[in-house]
């Protein structure tokens, strides 16, 4: 008792000079985004996306030559599959550059989709010595996808080129789709990198459920097979507005994706701020369990 | 200028213990309800720890103000809830219970070379370091130079890490995170890297940070570099604290509390080993060369340690051994009753005393401590028991303290010289 009113006589004298404290440290916050800290931090944001960058094709024969020969060969592939032996429609468009269009968005969301997941734990050495927001994590992680986007793009002009396939004003809605990529990844990966820190399940789900999803994505076929009743419930996957806006964006298709990119951007903003309110949810108890 | 740097209130800090992690998701609103219904009634009945529910308190009800530019070590054998104690005032956990305050920025130093990536160069992990420590890029451009110089590692900027040797890898660490300059830096057991010179230096450095104003939190096994940069100390045991005072203070309290009683410890029932009947150690103490039972001895004088024992049965080979170490858990020597021939072939049964003569002008003046053994040959344990008592030997003008109080080396004989002069 005499401890307590001590301190209280203490902090009552001190009232007058004593400013309002920088940090106060409680057992539990109010739900809030502290957009601020994540500002404050921007330069850490900035570093561990350089750092992987820096590192992803360290140690290897063929380098970034990997950001390539993937989609390169699965469209190859596909193109003797679907394209040759059944002949699949490709909305007027050579297969190959059909396929590779679609394979470019999803590579970018594969690759972040992996990354986010595992970011915590990976970075598990960072999250149980130092402070910073934990939202850095996943969120840095995705950016060295993007540089295995720009590589693979520019094969694509390429293959435009060589096809004869004019560009049109419609490429400038391209970083809306690149973005809208991005962020359905980091809406997934906020849930799994959140999840994966409690139950390592997440390492096996999460390469499964890519395979899953590539086939559940009109990547090596054309949303126009898909019965037109069906396309609607079919968008709701977001990787199908991203998929089908960037061919859209592209290759010029005549059908409409409207209505589709439409219901994908919503589920995709929907996952998005689910994931990172559940994820600040769980935020306090990664550097005691991770 | 009594402006108040952290103010902890009543802090406390459960940790899940055992194999309840996996239902951490439901357990963790479940259990926080829980206790909240259950702490007062808890901290009532008195019983911090309660292991039943798989939990434990790694810090109960624990308060202290530290002032702006003080220089605070935290001292207290393992478990005693120090590491804890960082980790919520840096932000890394939260507390169960409790408040914490801070005014400043805070860094905070758990660990050298958090964040270092193996693949990455000397010069590319100073930036990423440094920005996981929570330096701007413009100040790790500013500190580069110094950073590079301190960590001695030049030749090596462009070389990744992973072909660094342990040394340049813990110097090159050390160097970033000793130039990070929040208000309040937080420091856990990071002092003792490199080769003897690289501490020094290290320690120099945090020295320097503290006089510089900054308020510092210090925890580490290391007494010395406690008591050398800090001014106050807290001794805590067992999550809770025990007592916050003037750092030489708290030092001697965490020494003394080892031991039963300073300079002598007496067995009841003797030290054996379980299942050994014809042995018993009795008693041990340090005396001083006038007799007085002590644990502050002149540097340079000689003193004794006995050895009180019981025999009950006919010991062939039996000899009774005791290892000095410093507090940093160095041996500085072994020494045993049967080194003496005298002393060695068979024992009676009865009452024995020896003793041990070690002689002034030979130890460093710091700290010891004593480690008691015994057996038979060949190497059949009779007993042991580890870090039974501690005592100092004082500086009172060891050789050539004029220079240097402390000298490097674990001892520091007087041996014999001889000088010329030529013509």
């Amino acid at each position: 008792m005499t401890e307590h009113s001590k301190l209280a006589n203490q902090s009552e004298t001190a009232h007058d000079i004593q400013p309002d404290p920088d940090i106060e440290i409680g057992p539990s916050r109010q739900l809030s985004l502290e957009l601020g800290d994540l500002w404050h931090y921007r330069e850490l944001f900035y570093f561990l996306a350089w750092r992987d960058i820096k590192v992803r094709y360290k140690q290897t024969a063929l380098g970034a030559a990997w950001a390539v020969l993937q989609p390169l060969l699965t469209m190859v592939l596909f193109s003797v599959l679907f394209g040759y032996f059944l002949d699949l429609p490709s909305g007027g468009v050579p297969y190959p550059v059909f396929t590779y269009t679609a394979l470019l968005p999803w590579q970018l969301f594969a690759y972040a989709l992996n990354q986010s997941s595992q970011s915590l734990v990976a970075d598990r050495n960072l999250i149980t010595k130092v402070y910073f927001p934990r939202l850095v994590v996943p969120l840095s992680s995705v950016a060295a996808g993007l540089m295995d986007f720009s590589i693979s793009f520019v094969i694509l002009l390429g293959m435009l080129l060589l096809f004869r396939i004019p560009l049109t004003v419609r490429l400038l809605t391209l970083p809306f789709f690149i973005l809208l990529a991005l962020l359905s990844a980091m809406g997934v990966g906020l849930w799994f990198s959140a999840l994966n820190v409690q139950y390592r399940d997440v390492r096996y789900a999460v390469p499964f459920l890519t395979q899953f999803w590539f086939f559940a994505t009109p990547i090596a076929y054309s949303i126009e097979i898909v019965p037109p009743e069906w396309r609607l419930l079919y968008s709701l996957n977001p990787m199908t507005g991203v998929v089908e806006g960037f061919r859209w964006a592209l290759l010029a298709t005549e059908y409409s994706v409207g209505p589709l990119v439409l219901v994908s951007s919503a589920v995709v903003v929907l996952l998005f701020i689910s994931g990172i309110f559940y994820f600040k949810r769980m935020e306090d108890g990664f550097a005691d369990v991770v | 200028m009594t402006d108040i740097a952290i103010r902890v209130e009543n802090l406390s800090k459960r940790y899940r213990i055992g194999g309840t992690q996996g239902h951490f998701q439901y357990g963790s609103l479940r259990d926080s309800l829980a206790s909240a219904i259950n702490a007062p009634l808890r901290r009532l009945r008195g019983s911090p720890n309660n292991q039943e529910d798989g939990t434990i308190w790694a810090l109960k009800d624990v308060s202290f103000e530290v002032k702006k530019g003080e220089v605070l070590g935290i001292i207290g054998r393992n478990g005693a809830g120090k590491s804890t104690l960082l980790k919520i005032l840096s932000r890394i956990t939260r507390p169960t219970e409790g408040k914490v305050q801070l005014w400043g920025r805070v860094g905070s130093l758990l660990e050298v070379g958090t964040g270092f990536h193996p693949e990455l160069t000397g010069g590319e992990n100073i930036y990423l370091n440094g920005a996981v420590l929570g330096m701007r890029r413009l100040e790790i451009e500013r500190k580069y130079d110094e950073i590079v110089d301190f960590a001695e590692i030049e030749q090596f900027l462009d070389t990744p890490v992973k072909f660094y040797s342990s040394g340049m890898y813990m110097r090159l660490a050390f160097a970033v995170a000793a130039h990070l300059e929040p208000e309040i830096l937080l420091v856990d057991e990071v002092l003792a890297v490199g080769d003897a010179a690289f501490q020094k230096k290290s320690l120099g450095k945090m020295g320097e940070v503290a006089n510089e104003g900054r308020t510092v939190l210090l925890v580490s096994h290391n007494l010395t570099s406690i008591t050398r940069i800090c001014d106050y100390a807290i001794l805590f045991d067992l999550g809770h604290l025990i007592q916050y005072g003037d750092v030489n203070r708290i030092v001697s309290k965490y020494l003394l509390s080892g031991n039963r009683q300073e300079g002598l410890r007496t067995w009841k029932n003797g030290l054996a080993d379980p299942g050994i009947e014809e042995f018993k150690i009795m008693s041990l103490r340090i005396r001083s060369e006038r007799g007085e039972i002590s644990t502050s001895l002149d540097v340079k004088l000689p003193f004794w340690i006995d050895v009180e024992f019981q025999v009950f049965k006919d010991l062939p080979t039996c000899r009774i051994g005791i290892s000095l170490l410093t507090l940093d858990g160095i041996v500085v020597f072994v020494s045993y009753n049967t080194d003496d021939d005298e002393n060695a072939g068979n024992i009676e049964p009865g009452n024995y005393t020896c003793s041990c003569l070690v002689p002034g002008n030979f130890l460093n003046p710091t700290r010891y401590s004593i480690t008691i053994h015994a057996e038979t040959s060949p190497k059949y344990r009779l007993a042991r028991s580890e870090h039974v008592l501690s005592f100092e030997i004082e500086n009172t003008g060891a050789i050539g303290s004029e220079f240097n109080p402390l000298r490097y080396g674990i001892i520091r004989p007087k041996l014999s010289w001889t000088q010329k002069k030529l013509e």
